[in-house]
């Protein structure tokens, strides 16, 4: 019943092998457009802002640091800012790939799966219960609420015989979120305090971390891209079923519990930065697959490129539309990317789920 | 619902009459009236709770008129309200989710999922923050203008050569999802008391049901519950398919059509009068139907069921108010009933029930 994607990728391998010669062109050919598009979200995002300067002056000042305006802005603001998209993006665009191909669910978002509101929740304790004040406290609350709330909602959507399947997984998202939301909820309404402090954590936006908080949590972001890595070829084989895949010589069983710690790392790590960027880890792998195909090695990879490209691309929209204020870079996500799944959900009749 | 063969060992009576003839289940009825006198039995130990605690006997005096003065303002002209609205509301909630989950033949098909309390939570917001009414009639229109716009869009974009169960939660979760993102939004930049208004708002309470709204919400209840005993029929026979239902004299667009404004109109009088009340309507049917071992839901033992979970959620709001803090009876039955919602999904994936979207 939940079984198609495999059979889907059957297909497209058949048709690919018959050309396979402009398959790798398109691959090559999709890498270049993607840095070429990295390049410029970047150069974009240091340029655009409160304080708008043209492309070039702002490429000037990434290269002399000098103490005019214009350099510090550059150097203190936004090209921080701009490096952590990059990070976080790349984190929920390969934690987006890795759970949809665990889960053989094209829907699967650690959005939608509940770690946003694992964190939230581990937040609204911290800030309720222990008196946290600064964003360098939060990170970890969040951290643990992220890792706790993937760990469980896979366990929920996994609990009795055979996968999750797809309908399962979201709706025990949902669930949990509805759960953790409400609890939240009740602490922040029964303290101003707590409420003024949380009601903007959770909006997603790679504007108010510093690089302290970066660097603290870049270590895990980076264990969880070396799994994601090494694992994609057993996701590979994973994608023709776990009989296949195991009678293939894949450890189904040990790639399935490295891969949810993976996810967790990436998920929650870039969770806690920012408080959770919706939607990008689900629309990134499906685009990026028009190019690569069912391979999971360059989605991952394709994934990790692309995926900042969109980060950086609705933080700086974020910034143009609603100048001199701005709007956070996850509700821009969410804006896009709410249409993107319905698209997906009425475009695969029954059989793709 | 799916669960194959005929209702064979049911105990039923058979009633005739010159108008009216039916079978009944006996264990329906039983359960139901169960249920009912339940939901009043909480109800009257919830009108003793409070900051000022009184006794049987005293609310059974006041409401009797043996008790005179503050005792009596208490009981009849703060908790009685509130008390009715419980069980009203819950037994609201319980038809319409009844009547969702009969119609998308699915125990997740009601209309919280689809999407209609984040579409009256964004017209609220817009209303508090954007308009800066506060008003009692604006909120309620409001809640039930942007709860119906959203259910509307969420039908229509489910909807691809009929709407299917699953791609109606889907549609209904982004939908949801894109709202809440415009709400947070919205809410971020509010000033703190609107923005603390608008969060008691979505968190459902009935505290603050007094006499003069609950009255039309009292007839628009009637109403619904008129029409929906109507409709019922032709419900049971839709759950047949429409070839049959067709085949049995029902017209499957006019009676699916009815069903929907009945269905959206439960909630939305809820809505309007307390806020969204989540997972009553997803939760009641469900409890009921294994109550009542019938084979679809019921709509008399859903409405029974949902008046009783109101009934002790609000009951449960005032003891957590007596020891801790007050929490809106919403915040209580939305954490039990995702926790219903997860034991649900935990137990009965595998089992095909339902879920065979």
């Amino acid at each position: 019943m939940y079984g198609p994607p495999a059979a889907a990728a059957g297909a497209e391998n058949a048709e690919d092998a018959a050309s396979r010669p402009s398959l790798y062109r398109r691959r090559a050919a999709g890498l270049l457009v993607i840095l070429v598009a990295l390049a410029v979200a970047g150069l974009f995002s240091v340029s655009f802002g409160a304080n708008p300067m043209s492309p070039v002056r702002a490429w000037g000042a990434l290269w002399e640091r000098d103490g005019t305006e214009a350099s510090n802005i550059v150097w203190t603001v936004r090209l921080p800012r701009t490096l952590l998209g990059v990070l976080v993006g790349s984190a929920f665009g390969v934690a987006g790939a890795l759970i949809q191909a665990l889960t053989r669910n094209p829907l699967a978002d650690p959005g939608i799966l509940g770690v946003n509101a694992g964190a939230g929740f581990a937040v609204t304790i911290g800030v309720g219960f222990f008196g946290l004040s600064s964003i360098d406290g939060y990170v970890w609350f969040a951290f643990l609420g992220a890792a706790a709330a993937t760990v469980l909602v896979y366990l929920i959507g996994s609990a009795g015989r055979g996968p999750a399947s797809p309908v399962t997984l979201v709706l025990a998202g949902v669930a949990l979120s509805a759960v953790l939301g409400g609890f939240a909820t009740f602490l922040t309404l029964i303290d101003e305090d707590t409420f003024r402090a949380l009601r903007s954590w959770g909006l997603g936006s790679i504007a108010r971390t510093g690089p302290d908080e970066t660097l603290a949590v870049l270590p895990f972001l980076l264990a969880g891209l070396a799994i994601a890595i090494l694992l994609a070829g057993s996701l590979n084989s994973i994608a023709l079923g776990d009989d296949l895949a195991a009678s293939l010589g894949t450890r189904v069983g040990r790639a399935r519990v490295l891969g949810v710690l993976a996810v967790t790392l990436l998920a929650g790590g870039a969770t806690a930065l920012t408080g959770g960027i919706g939607f990008v880890g689900l629309m990134v792998p499906h685009v990026v697959r028009w190019f690569t195909g069912p391979d999971q090695r360059w989605i991952i990879l394709y994934s990790a490129l692309a995926a900042p490209v969109l980060v950086l691309a609705a933080d700086v929209v974020g910034r143009v539309v609603a100048r001199p204020g701005e709007i956070e870079v996850g509700i821009v996500t969410a804006v896009i990317g709410a249409p993107v799944l319905i698209a997906l959900v009425r475009r695969r009749i029954a059989s793709g789920l | 619902m799916n669960r194959e063969g005929v209702a064979f060992g049911y105990r039923t009576r058979t009633l005739r009459h010159r108008s009216f003839s039916g079978r009944v289940s006996v264990r329906l009825l039983t359960v139901s009236a169960a249920l009912f006198l339940s939901a009043v039995g909480l109800t009257v130990v919830a009108l003793t709770h409070g900051d000022y605690p009184l006794t049987i006997q005293q609310v059974f005096g006041a409401l009797t008129g043996g008790e005179r003065g503050f005792e009596r303002t208490i009981v009849v002209t703060w908790r009685l309200p509130i008390a009715i609205a419980a069980v009203v509301f819950g037994a609201l909630l319980g038809i319409g989710g009844a009547i969702f989950q009969s119609l998308t033949r699915n125990p997740l098909g009601s209309p919280d999922v689809i999407g209609f309390d984040a579409g009256s939570y964004t017209a609220v917001v817009v209303a508090i923050l954007v308009i800066g009414t506060g008003s009692y009639w604006w909120i309620a229109f409001a809640a039930i203008a942007g709860g119906m716009a959203t259910a509307f869009v969420v039908y229509v974009l489910a909807n691809r050569r009929g709407v299917q169960g699953f791609r109606l939660i889907i549609v209904g979760i982004g939908v949801s999802a894109l709202l809440g993102s415009v709400n947070s939004y919205l809410v971020s930049r509010a000033e703190i008391e609107d923005a603390m208004t608008v969060g008691f708002w979505g968190a459902g309470s009935i505290a603050r049901v007094s006499w003069p709204p609950l009255v039309p919400a009292m007839a628009v209840a009637a109403a619904i519950v008129v029409s929906a005993a109507l409709l019922s029929p032709a419900m049971r026979r839709l759950e047949l398919g429409d070839d049959a239902a067709v085949t049995l004299g029902t017209r499957p667009g006019p009676a699916r059509l009815g069903l929907i404004v009945t269905g959206v109109a439960t909630v939305a009088v809820v809505t309007a009068a307390a806020g969204p009340i989540g997972f009553i309507a997803l939760a009641a049917p469900q409890l009921a139907r294994r109550l009542t071992r019938s084979a679809g839901v019921s709509l008399v033992a859903s409405a029974g069921m949902g008046a009783t979970l109101l009934a002790g959620a609000h009951l449960l709001s005032l003891l957590v108010a007596q020891a801790y803090r007050p929490v809106p009876v919403g915040l209580i039955t939305v954490c039990l009933g995702g926790g219903y919602l997860i034991w649900l999904l935990i137990r009965e994936t595998h089992q095909r029930y339902g879920l065979t979207l």
